[in-house]
């Protein structure tokens, strides 16, 4: 840094910074924190990416706010979009095309709105699996991924509420639904849908309410978890991919000024450029099509947002049960696949983390993240729920498959009922032996390196295969493998003859300490690693000699169908002669 | 040979001033083991300006094309559609705006990291963690400061006032949850059974078809047919209630099929010679059902593909509903009309709780 009076910017950056710091002593956190590193790696964008399509979820919603009518009240289209001219529509219908039509630039803004909200959602999915999979909910970071699971629920109900608003043919159906939803919980759920929607449905409240939901009430909730979701990861420091000289005691990175900084606000203009230029180009929810909301009518191939689609196929595959107790009507064909399965689902999800530290007796802190090999059943797990999710999802699109692929859709639903069943588990056990299958052959490149696919011949005849070394980044990685072990078994009494009296909490403890960790393969000692990976080097060095001549700078040429260099002896013994 | 434990590369106290900071203040140092090659920029003074060059260039064309976004926002026409390829008839104006704009913003950040990647430093740097659980010492102060709090006012002493706190905190919320109650103002004698079990459909009242509202007679009806259908008075409904809460529990479909193909009805002679009237809401969630397959007399829901045998009492045969779709019987008025000899037996649409009782 060079003296200030050759840089003005500097140096008004400098007075406001003394300004700033006489009045809010800012400078003793700037002192600490400018500097804070932050670990690189491309999977720690995707969080960024929901930071960043929320910021623009924000400023685009702002502008729909100050066109949009949030009204059910009944009026006679008379804007430019022609097909519609006076027909009959409410003023939430007729101001949301008044934003694709007449406002300038406002299908542009619609467009972004909900593309970024498409985005928003699939980054925070796709965050919440690299999350899971490494690890990087274990302890201290238990609270921030219960947030997280929060803030997954609420982006379900932020896009859910948003697109019931223009109250167009395909939302009100997704209303109507709901409402068939609400009806199925036992016991307050006729109610429950009546005062949802201020009566029968569907009523004229649904829309102002749900617009109060969606532009305070979540985005508000959002907004505050956002913050404690990011103070968390500031206190805690960001986790870090195993790596040469990157500890559980450290972090390595960037530092926030200014590399980190210009890296990730650069990224948020990225993200941003890019939904607008998605907005432009690719039309997304073109209500204009679908016509106003009206309770008789619906349209073939009616799917919701991506993120809804899960909870509809969950509805399409359930079977038709229903039945009458006591004189009472309990739906289980709505109830489970849109109450119960998404209630199981989110309640595992909070509850995963703590669940495993119990079952593997696991209290450390852990700041290196794991590689999803090295803890085979959680791997497991978030697969197996992956493929349920997965079948669900393409269960919500059966009737798009049998069109498009002239399927029988009776044969394609009974076949994902089928796969939902029988999947998850199979997925289960492929995943956890393909985990344990690498960490053997992690073991194996541990305890003798690289199999170099090259066989030689010994001056005495035997025949080895060249094994190299890892290189120092490879050898970091996997030897940041860290082994737990299976719990102690309960006993039921003492050798005084006392009663264990919590033994089956104990024993379920330990059944589920041996599911999660009795197949691990264990990773060599430093001392066998240091001996393999010198032994390998060993292996590696009497190839030497033909190295050698590998570094001559000629061209090799074809003799009876052989490359040779001029000059290349033709065997093994050869060189070695040639080299005395 | 290398280290081999995660442990190893520990090695923060090597600092060196590679950044032109004060690492020591900052509290970082360039990790030792970590290798690192110099980029083209760092050696070659000539590609470190072309670098510098390329920043400038993408913020300054950032400049133009924000320019060019508000000369497209004034200079064409909202209502110009124009052909482009692969994105078909377009709005001129939409695609026009999100292509200047889009690019103008993302310039900017492809210009802020091709600054960082080319020419701020690229040495990874260590800090070191802390345990996240505090000192003991301050540890010992919280533990303190709160057992002087709880001394101080006599929490633990004063049970009655404990209990009596507690009491009230868990009290005060409820008025906050019965206000909600009245979300639905409920008019003076009704309640969700009888709302949702009773429709528009009374005895006599004629059947209006969708769209013109006119009168049906069964001639209008070919056999294989399928129209959608209403109340007469719907639309006076509507206006008086000023919802569609009635076309949405009333709305019915009309199929005229060969009576010889009715297998069953769900009353007898509620059909009209090969006429049946059954609710177009579905049992399942309430979308309106709608494809109708005239061979096979099967009403399909477009939302979760329940499927309805509507010449045999409207039973499920496919699909997550639960129920048959409710039938309503009809016959013809003095002057040939179709119309409904009485409402629907049971409520239409989605199940609910108290549906079946007594």
């Amino acid at each position: 840094m060079s003296t200030t009076a050759d840089h003005p910017v500097e140096q008004v950056g400098g007075a406001t910074a003394k300004y700033v710091d006489q009045r809010l002593g800012s400078n003793k956190f700037l002192g600490r924190n400018l500097g804070k590193v932050f670990p690189d790696h491309w999977s720690f964008m995707l969080g960024e990416i929901a930071l960043y399509s929320f910021i623009v979820v924000l400023l685009t919603g702002t502008f729909l706010t100050l066109f949009f009518n949030p009204s059910m009240v009944e009026v006679i289209y008379n804007g430019s979009y022609v097909p519609l001219k006076g027909v009959q529509m409410s003023e939430a219908y007729a101001s949301s095309l008044n934003i694709s039509f007449e406002v300038r630039g406002g299908l542009l803004i619609r467009q972004m709105h909900h593309w970024s909200a498409l985005i928003f959602v699939a980054a925070i999915t796709v965050h919440m699996f690299r999350i899971f999979f490494t690890g990087a909910f274990r302890k201290p970071r238990e609270f921030n991924w219960i947030v997280g699971v929060g803030l997954t629920a609420l982006a379900l109900g932020a896009g859910f509420t948003g697109y019931s608003l223009p109250d167009d043919l395909l939302s009100g159906t997704g209303l109507q639904i709901i409402r068939g939803i609400l009806q199925s919980i036992p016991l307050v759920g006729t109610w429950a849908a009546f005062l949802v929607f201020g009566g029968e449905f569907p009523g004229t409240d649904i829309i102002p309410r749900l617009y109060v939901a969606h532009i305070l009430l979540i985005p508000g909730i959002i907004l505050a978890l956002i913050t404690v979701h990011l103070m968390m990861v500031w206190t805690q420091k960001h986790t870090q991919f195993p790596g040469p000289g990157r500890t559980n005691n450290n972090v390595v990175g960037y530092p926030l000024l200014p590399v980190y900084m210009a890296k990730a606000g650069g990224f948020f203009f990225i993200v941003f450029g890019i939904i607008a230029l998605t907005g432009g180009l690719v039309t997304i929810n073109p209500i204009w099509i679908f016509g106003p909301y009206t309770p008789d009518q619906v349209s073939a191939g009616t799917q919701p947002d991506w993120y809804i689609g899960w909870l509809d196929g969950a509805m399409r595959l359930m079977p038709n049960w229903e039945s009458v107790i006591a004189g009472f009507t309990i739906s289980w064909n709505v109830l489970i696949p849109t109450v119960v399965i998404p209630g199981i689902l989110f309640t595992g999800l909070a509850l995963y983390p703590f669940l495993e530290a119990w079952a593997t007796g696991d209290k450390r802190e852990h700041h290196l993240l794991e590689r999803p090999r090295n803890a085979p059943v959680r791997t497991g797990i978030g697969v197996t729920a992956i493929v349920f999710y997965g079948i669900l999802w393409i269960g919500g699109g059966n009737d798009i498959i049998a069109t498009t692929f002239d399927l029988s859709i009776n044969a394609i639903s009974r076949t994902l009922q089928i796969m939902l069943i029988a999947g998850p588990p199979i997925a289960f056990v492929i995943t956890k032996r393909l985990c344990l299958g690498l960490q053997r052959k992690d073991r194996e490149k541990l305890l003798h390196g690289y199999e170099s696919g090259r066989v030689l011949r010994l001056p005495h005849g035997e025949f080895i295969e060249v094994h190299q070394p890892l290189n120092y980044k490879e050898l970091a990685v996997i030897s940041s493998k860290e082994d737990l072990h299976v719990l102690p078994a309960p006993v039921k009494t003492d050798a005084q003859g006392v009663r264990n009296p919590h033994y089956r909490v104990d024993q379920l403890r330990y059944k589920l300490s041996s599911f999660f960790l009795r197949d691990n393969v264990e990773r060599p000692t430093d001392a066998e690693i240091a001996a393999g990976q010198a032994h390998a080097s060993h292996s590696a060095a009497l190839e030497a000699p033909l190295n050698e001549y590998e570094e001559l700078d000629q061209d090799p040429v074809g003799h009876g169908g052989v490359l040779h260099h001029p000059g290349m002896p033709t065997t093994n013994q050869e060189q070695v002669d040639q080299r005395q | 040979m290398n280290k081999i434990t995660p442990s190893a590369g520990d090695n923060d106290e090597l600092g060196h001033d590679e950044h032109g900071l004060a690492p020591a203040k900052l509290g970082y140092s360039p990790v030792a083991e970590i290798p690192h090659r110099l980029r083209v920029t760092d050696t070659d003074p000539k590609a470190a300006r072309r670098a510098e060059r390329q920043v400038a260039s993408m913020f300054t064309l950032s400049m133009v094309f924000v320019m060019l976004s508000v000369v497209a926002y004034v200079m064409i026409d909202k209502a110009t559609i124009v052909y482009i390829p692969v994105l078909g008839e377009v709005g001129a104006s939409n695609v026009a705006l999100g292509l200047t704009f889009g690019i103008a913003v993302f310039l900017i950040g492809a210009g802020a990291i091709q600054w960082a990647k080319k020419l701020m430093p690229d040495v990874e740097v260590v800090q070191q963690r802390h345990d996240m659980v505090s000192d003991k010492e301050e540890d010992n102060l919280a533990a303190a400061d709160y057992e002087r709090g709880k001394e101080e006012s006599g929490f633990a002493r004063y049970k009655i006032i404990r209990r009596s706190l507690l009491g009230a905190m868990a009290l005060f919320p409820i008025p906050i949850i019965v206000v909600l109650r009245d979300l639905w103002i409920t008019p003076p004698g009704e309640n969700p059974r009888e709302l949702l079990s009773n429709t528009l459909w009374t005895k006599g009242k004629r059947i209006v078809s969708d769209g013109t509202y006119l009168p049906v007679r069964p001639e209008d009806l070919p056999v294989g047919g399928l129209v959608s259908a209403l109340p007469e008075g719907i639309l006076e409904a509507q206006e008086e209630d000023h919802n569609l809460n009635a076309r949405g529990k009333a709305a019915i479909v009309l199929v005229r099929m060969d009576p010889d193909q009715i297998r069953s009805q769900q009353g007898e002679g509620w059909d009209y010679n090969g006429i049946l009237a059954y609710s177009k809401i579905c049992t399942h969630v309430g979308c309106p059902t709608a494809l109708y397959e005239q061979r096979t007399h099967h009403l399909l829901c477009p939302c979760h593909q329940s499927t309805f045998d509507l010449a045999d009492s409207g039973a499920v045969i496919f699909g997550p509903a639960a129920r048959n779709m409710p039938q309503l019987p009809i016959t013809v008025d003095e002057e040939g009309y179709l119309i409904a000899t009485q409402d629907f037996a049971e409520p239409v649409g989605p199940s609910f709780w108290e549906r079946d009782r007594a």
